[in-house]
């Protein structure tokens, strides 16, 4: 609250080591809020497009695949994985596992190989097809 | 009454976090992420089994009723989860309440109007209205 007077905070961020889990905890904001965002967008102009005809669905194929329009959706693609990766992270850690320190590390690096792993598989099917 | 002892464990976090709401926004997030799981596979698994992604192919597979319904439930749990989330993300960073409810009633519009938009361009593909 603004109207707060000011008191001492607690050092929290600037004192620790910077790790994996941090990471990881920040990256499962940004890539929700970026799927939000970016991704409910993308999903509501495919499907806008899809009911509107064969123009304005010519008009989202040719930003989708421009350099610039595959960035974002490889990204998307990424945020996806990342974010989903994570969040499973997250449903187990809700349960109260999974908070020893080895335990805690080794799952957040886990779902950074994941994400990288999923997205390069994803792409590769949906460039196998020969689109 | 104060919240002592004698308060049930549901009575004492009602109305505690950021969002003074309790439990209720928190389970109902983990809620629509286990629905994502797999609402988001179906859709993924269904794009890379979709011979192509030409308009023709894409909307007779919407047109279906397993394409269709699917993917309304993954529209209307999608833009749920993600007003769910940018409001946690608010309710963290902005702590001037008249500002965090005004960009609430701004989240929240742009996730019904975005969800409305998708619900009924799918509805129109569904009924062949094309």
């Amino acid at each position: 609250m603004s109207t707060k007077p000011q008191r001492p905070l607690s050092p929290h961020l600037t004192i620790w080591k910077w790790g994996p889990h941090m990471t990881v905890s920040i990256l499962h904001r940004i890539t929700g809020t970026g799927l939000t965002v970016a991704g409910l967008a993308v999903l509501a102009w495919w499907l806008a497009a899809l009911a509107a005809g064969d123009a304005a669905y010519a008009q989202f194929s040719a930003v989708a695949r421009h350099w610039t329009g595959m960035i974002v959706l490889v990204g998307l693609t990424w945020a996806f994985w990342q974010h989903l990766f994570s969040g499973l992270r997250h449903l187990v850690l809700d349960t109260g596992a999974g908070y020893e320190l080895r335990v805690n590390r080794f799952w957040s690096v886990m779902t950074l190989v994941f994400s990288l792993f999923a997205t390069a598989l994803t792409w590769f099917y949906l460039m196998g097809v020969g689109r | 009454m104060s919240r002592g002892e004698s308060a049930t464990p549901l009575a004492r976090v009602r109305g505690l976090g950021s969002a003074h709401h309790g439990g209720h926004h928190w389970l109902e997030e983990r809620f629509t992420s286990v629905s994502l799981v797999l609402l988001s596979f179906w859709l993924l698994f269904s794009l890379v089994m979709l011979p192509a992604l030409d308009r023709g192919t894409v909307n007779e597979w919407l047109g279906s009723a397993w394409g269709a319904v699917p993917m309304a439930l993954f529209v209307i749990t999608a833009f749920k989860h993600g007003l769910d989330g940018l409001k946690v993300v608010v309710d963290d960073y902005v702590h001037e309440d008249g500002t965090r409810v005004g960009i609430h009633f701004f989240l929240t519009m742009a996730a019904i109007a975005g969800a409305a938009v998708s619900l009924f361009a799918l509805a129109k593909i569904a009924f062949g209205a094309n």
